[in-house]
C-alpha cells in the first residue's frame, strides 16, 4: 500500500545523479592526480597548473582532492593499492614517514637539481613543490608592538590573545606544538601551561581561527608568513602582518609522489618532473600562497619581497615527528586542560 | 482503526524501514572493521574526561533550551495573531540550515569579546565584559540552535489542541495556572521528552561549535575523540567503539527521558493557530510579549550579523558565479532527495508504531515498535564521519561514477534528518488516526485509497514542516561531502568552507547569506503548502 510513495526518492536519487555532466575521454592517456581540495579550488594552482601540463604530454591530466593532507594520506590507507591515481601531491614532511610506511609509494627516479627549499630537503619518494613557515600574524590596528620571539608570545600579556588551531585536528596547530617543541624541548608542557591563559580559544582547523582573528575578536592568530601576501596583493592592505621570531619559524614542506600501482609509471613521472619548471611554479605564490620549490619565470610579485624573513628554519625531522606525535599531543592537550 | 491487510503492510513497512537503516549502518562500519587494524580501545581518564564534559554540556544545554522552549511555545500560542510571528517561526528555521562555523561567528559579532552586547557594557562602564569563551559559550550557541527548534516542535502541540478548549476555558474563566496545568502542560509534556531527547543527541554530537567556543582542549566532546581516532591516528576500531560509547550514553538519558512522557492527548480537531478567548490583555499578556521579544532578539541578533556581513559581500560577482549555481542546485536536489527518503522513512515507522499501538498482541510486533522507536532516534549518533570512511571503503574504485556516492551523502543526510521528521510526524500521525480511524473503516476507504485520500491529506501540514525541515538540515551538512570530496560533487557548505580556506572571507559571508535565503523560502513554502492543504479539506 505504499509503493507509489516509494517511486519519489528513488526517482530523487535518479535525478540527482543525472544533474553531474559526464565526463568525456578524448585522450586515450590520462594521469590522476590526488591532491588537496584548496590546490584545485577555482582560484588555486590547479586549473593553470592541468592547462600547462596538458598542453605538452599530450594527454589528460584529473584532479581528484580531499580535505587536506591527512585525508589524502587516509584515503590511500583505505584505498590501499585499489587507488586509482598515479600521482599523490600535497602531503607535507611530517607525514612522510607514515606514507612510506604504507608502502604504496615508489622512487620517483627524477633529477631534483632544480628544488631548492630551507634545509635543503631531499628524499628518493617525495619531491617538494612548496614550502611555507608557520607565523603568528597580527592585527597592526590592535597591537603596534607584536612578540619578538616565540619566548615573548608565551610569556606576555595574557589579555592580548591569540588563537590557535588544535593539533588534534588540524595541520598548522600540529605545526604550533612541533614548533614549541622544537624550542623548548622537555619543557613543552611548562611552555603550553603559560601560553594557555593567553589562546582566546583553539579551533578545529585554520578557517575558523583565521575568521575569529578578520572579524576583530583577538589581534593574533597562528597563520603562515605569506598570508599578509594575500591581504597586500589581494585586498591591498597592509593591515595584517606577520611576527618575526627571533627563535626562528617552523616549516612546513609540501611534496608529492608516484604510487607503485601508478596506472601510467612513464605519466607520472613525467608529472613530478614537470612540477618543478615554470609551469607548474609560477602559479604556486599567488595561487597557493605558499613559496616555490623550485626557479619561476619572473621575481614574485613585489609585497613578497616585503614579507617576514626567517632568522632560522625549524624543522624536526620526520621519523621522530612520527615517533612522538602521539605522545606529544597527549602532553599539549594535559597542559592546556588543567 | 486498520483493516488486518492495513496492519499487516503498516508492519512489513516498518520491518523494511528498520532493515534499511540497519543495513545503512552495519554495512558501513562492518566494511571498515574488517579492512583495518588498529590499537584499539582501553578506557584512560582522557577518555573519562570528554565523557564527562559531553554528557555534562549536552545536559546542560538540553535543560536550558526545553525549560526556555515551555514558556515561549506558550506564549506563541496564547498570541496567534501577534504581528510578525509567522515571519519569527520561519526565522526559527534558518539556524538548523547554517553550517556551526557561520553561526558561531554570527553569535560572535553579537556576544564575542569585540562584540555589540561588551561593547555596550563597556559604555555603560562595565570594565569585566561576558565572554562567551567556555562552558557559557557553548550553552549559548547550543540554545540559540535548539531553542527555536524545540519552540517550533511543542508550539505544533499546542495548536493541535481544538479551539473548543479555548473557547471553553474563556467561558468557565479559568485561571492561567489551571489553563496550563489542565490543557498546556498535558500537550507540551507530550512532546518535551521527545524533544529534549532530539536537542540532547544534537548536543552530545556537536563538534565544531563546542571547539570554536570551548576556549581549550578542556572542552572536548566524544565527537572529536571519534574524528581524532579517524583522522590523525587513522584507528578505525577505536573510531567504531567511541561511536558505541556515546550511543550506549546517549541511549540511557533517552530512555531516562522516556519517564516524562505522558499519554497522549486525542484531540477531535484540527484547527489552525486557533484563536485564543481565554488570553486577556494585562499584565501577563505583556509579560508573554516580552518574553517573545527577548527569545526573538538573542536568535535574530546572530542572523541579522550573518545578514549584514552576508549584504557586504560582492553580491553580483558571487551570483554570477558559474560554480555557485552549480551549488545551488546539487544542494537542493541532494536536500530534496535526502528530505523525501527521510520523509518516506519516518513514514514506514511511524505507521507501523502505530499499528503495533493499536493492537497490543505478538512479541513480535513489540520488537518491531521498540526497534523503530529507537532506530527513528539513534540514527543521529552514528558518526557521519564513520558511516562515509565505511561506504567510501566499499565504493573505493567505483567512486569515479557519480551516482553512488551522491546516492550515500542523500541516505546519511536523510538518516541525520529523520529523529526531526519522527518528531513532527508522529504525534499529528497520532491525532489524524483516531479522528478518522473509524470512519474509514465505516465508509469502507481502505488501503491505498484511504492513504491517498484520508491519511496522507490530512498529514500535509505537518509532512511539509517535515519536509522543509529535513531539506534546510541537509542544506548546511558538510559532513558526508567532504569525505567524497573531488571537485565533482560542489555543495554550498562545500564551496564556503573552501572560499574560508582560502582567505575570501567576504564570499563566504555571501554564500552563508544565500544559505539563509533558502532556508527561509523553504520555509515560507512548506507553510504555504501546508495551509494550502489545510484549507481544502473538505
Amino acid at each position: 500500500m505504499r509503493k507509489p510513495s516509494l517511486f519519489f526518492p528513488l526517482f530523487t536519487l535518479i535525478g540527482t545523479a543525472g544533474l553531474v555532466p559526464l565526463a568525456a575521454h578524448a585522450d586515450d592517456r590520462t594521469l590522476t592526480v590526488y591532491t588537496y581540495e584548496s590546490f584545485i579550488a577555482e582560484w588555486g594552482p590547479g586549473p593553470k597548473v592541468k592547462q600547462a601540463f596538458e598542453a605538452d604530454c599530450g594527454c589528460r591530466l584529473d584532479w581528484v582532492g580531499v580535505a587536506d593532507g591527512v585525508a589524502l594520506l587516509n584515503r590511500l590507507k583505505l584505498e590501499g593499492d585499489k587507488a586509482a591515481a598515479g600521482v599523490v601531491l600535497g602531503l607535507d614532511t611530517n607525514l612522510v614517514t607514515e606514507a612510506k610506511a604504507t608502502s604504496l609509494f615508489a622512487p620517483h627516479d627524477i633529477d631534483t637539481s632544480a628544488v631548492s627549499v630551507p634545509g635543503g630537503y631531499a628524499d628518493d619518494v617525495f619531491v617538494p613543490y612548496d614550502y611555507g613557515h608557520f607565523a603568528v600574524v597580527y592585527d597592526t590596528q590592535a597591537i603596534k608592538t607584536p612578540p619578538s620571539s616565540l619566548k615573548e608570545l608565551v610569556e606576555g600579556d595574557p589579555s592580548q590573545k591569540i588563537v590557535i588551531e588544535d593539533p588534534r585536528t588540524s595541520t598548522p596547530g600540529l605545526g604550533l606544538l612541533l614548533w614549541v617543541k622544537a624550542i623548548y624541548g622537555d619543557d613543552s608542557a611548562a611552555a603550553w601551561a603559560m601560553l594557555r591563559d593567553r589562546v582566546l580559544t583553539v579551533t578545529p582547523g585554520w578557517s575558523e581561527a583565521y575568521g575569529l582573528f578578520t572579524s576583530g575578536e583577538a589581534p593574533m592568530v597562528l597563520s603562515y608568513v605569506t598570508s599578509p601576501a594575500y591581504h597586500m596583493i589581494a585586498e591591498d592592505s597592509d593591515r595584517y602582518q606577520a611576527a618575526s621570531f627571533s627563535e626562528g619559524q617552523y616549516l612546513q614542506i609540501e611534496v608529492a609522489g608516484i604510487l607503485k600501482a601508478a596506472p601510467e609509471p612513464d605519466l607520472a613521472r613525467q608529472f613530478l618532473a614537470f612540477m618543478l619548471t615554470t609551469g607548474f611554479q609560477d602559479t604556486i605564490a599567488t595561487n597557493n600562497w605558499m613559496m616555490p620549490a623550485a626557479p619561476t619565470s619572473e621575481p614574485l610579485p613585489e609585497p613578497f619581497e616585503r614579507l617576514v624573513k626567517p632568522t632560522k628554519d625549524l624543522l624536526l625531522p620526520s621519523d621522530e615527528v612520527a615517533a612522538h606525535r602521539k605522545a606529544w599531543v597527549d602532553e599539549w592537550q594535559e597542559a592546556m586542560s588543567k | 482503526m486498520l483493516t488486518p491487510a492495513e496492519h499487516r503492510a503498516a508492519r512489513l513497512g516498518g520491518w523494511f524501514g528498520i532493515g534499511l537503516l540497519a543495513a545503512a549502518i552495519g554495512i558501513p562500519v562492518a566494511a571498515l572493521l574488517a579492512g583495518s587494524t588498529g590499537a584499539g580501545f582501553g578506557v584512560d581518564p582522557y577518555l573519562l574526561r570528554i565523557t564527562r564534559f559531553t554528557l555534562l554540556q549536552a545536559g546542560l544545554s538540553t535543560a536550558l533550551s526545553i525549560a526556555l522552549a515551555i514558556p515561549l511555545a506558550r506564549a506563541l500560542a496564547r498570541h496567534p495573531a501577534l504581528p510578525g510571528r509567522s515571519l519569527l517561526l520561519r526565522l526559527f528555521a534558518i539556524p538548523l540550515g547554517l553550517p556551526p562555523l557561520v553561526a558561531a561567528l554570527g553569535l560572535i559579532v553579537v556576544w564575542g569579546r569585540q562584540g555589540i552586547v561588551n561593547a555596550g557594557l563597556l559604555r555603560l562602564g562595565v570594565d569585566q565584559p561576558v565572554s562567551i569563551y567556555g562552558l557559557s559559550g557553548i550553552l549559548m550557541a547550543h540554545v540559540f540552535f535548539n531553542l527555536p527548534l524545540a519552540t517550533r516542535l511543542m508550539l505544533m502541540g499546542l495548536e493541535r489542541l481544538p479551539a473548543e478548549y479555548w473557547k471553553n476555558a474563556a467561558i468557565l474563566g479559568m485561571t492561567r495556572a489551571n489553563v496550563f496545568r489542565l490543557i498546556e502542560w498535558p500537550a507540551i509534556a507530550q512532546l518535551a521528552g521527545g524533544a529534549a531527547g532530539l536537542v540532547f543527541m544534537l548536543c552530545v554530537t556537536s563538534f565544531t561549535l563546542v571547539l570554536v567556543l570551548g576556549g581549550g582542549p578542556a572542552a572536548t566532546t566524544l565527537e572529536v575523540a571519534i574524528y581524532q581516532a579517524l583522522r590523525f591516528d587513522f584507528d578505525p576500531p577505536r573510531a567504531v567503539l567511541l561511536a558505541l560509547v556515546q550511543i550506549a550514553l546517549t541511549s540511557a538519558v533517552l530512555i531516562a527521558l522516556r519517564v516524562l512522557k505522558s499519554p497522549a492527548e486525542e484531540a477531535p480537531q484540527l484547527g489552525l493557530s486557533p484563536a485564543r478567548p481565554d488570553v486577556a490583555p494585562g499584565l501577563p499578556a505583556l509579560a508573554d510579549r516580552v518574553l517573545i521579544l527577548a527569545s526573538a532578539l538573542f536568535v535574530i541578533a546572530p542572523l541579522a550579523a550573518t545578514l549584514v556581513a552576508g549584504l557586504r559581500a560582492d553580491l553580483v560577482r558571487i551570483l554570477t558565479d558559474a560554480l555557485l549555481w552549480r551549488a545551488i542546485l546539487t544542494s537542493l536536489a541532494v536536500a530534496a532527495a535526502a528530505a523525501a527518503t527521510s520523509t518516506m522513512l519516518a513514514l514506514l515507522l511511524v505507521r507501523a508504531r502505530h499499528s503495533v499501538a493499536e493492537s497490543q498482541t505478538a512479541f513480535a510486533g513489540r520488537i518491531l515498535s521498540w526497534l523503530a522507536g529507537i532506530a527513528g532516534s539513534l540514527v543521529l549518533l552514528a558518526p557521519p564521519v564513520v558511516m562515509g570512511a565505511g561506504w567510501f571503503l566499499l565504493l573505493s574504485g567505483a567512486t569515479r561514477a557519480l551516482a553512488l556516492p551522491l546516492m550515500i551523502i542523500v541516505l546519511i543526510n536523510a538518516m541525520m534528518a529523520l529523529p526531526f521528521v519522527i518528531r513532527v510526524i508522529e504525534p499529528a500521525h497520532r491525532t489524524a488516526m483516531s479522528r478518522n480511524g473509524r470512519l474509514c473503516l465505516s465508509l469502507g476507504v481502505t488501503g491505498i485509497n484511504r492513504l491517498r485520500r484520508v491519511d496522507l491529506p490530512a498529514l500535509a501540514r505537518p509532512l511539509a514542516t517535515a519536509f522543509a525541515f529535513a531539506m534546510a538540515l541537509s542544506l548546511g551538512d558538510l559532513g558526508a561531502v567532504a569525505l567524497f570530496g573531488g571537485d565533482r560533487i560542489v555543495t554550498l557548505p562545500w564551496l564556503l568552507l573552501q572560499k574560508m580556506g582560502s582567505y575570501r572571507t567576504a564570499d563566504a559571508a555571501g554564500i552563508a547569506l544565500i544559505l539563509a535565503v533558502l532556508c527561509m523560502g523553504l520555509m515560507a513554502l512548506s507553510d504555504r503548502t501546508g495551509a494550502g492543504r489545510e484549507a481544502a479539506r473538505p
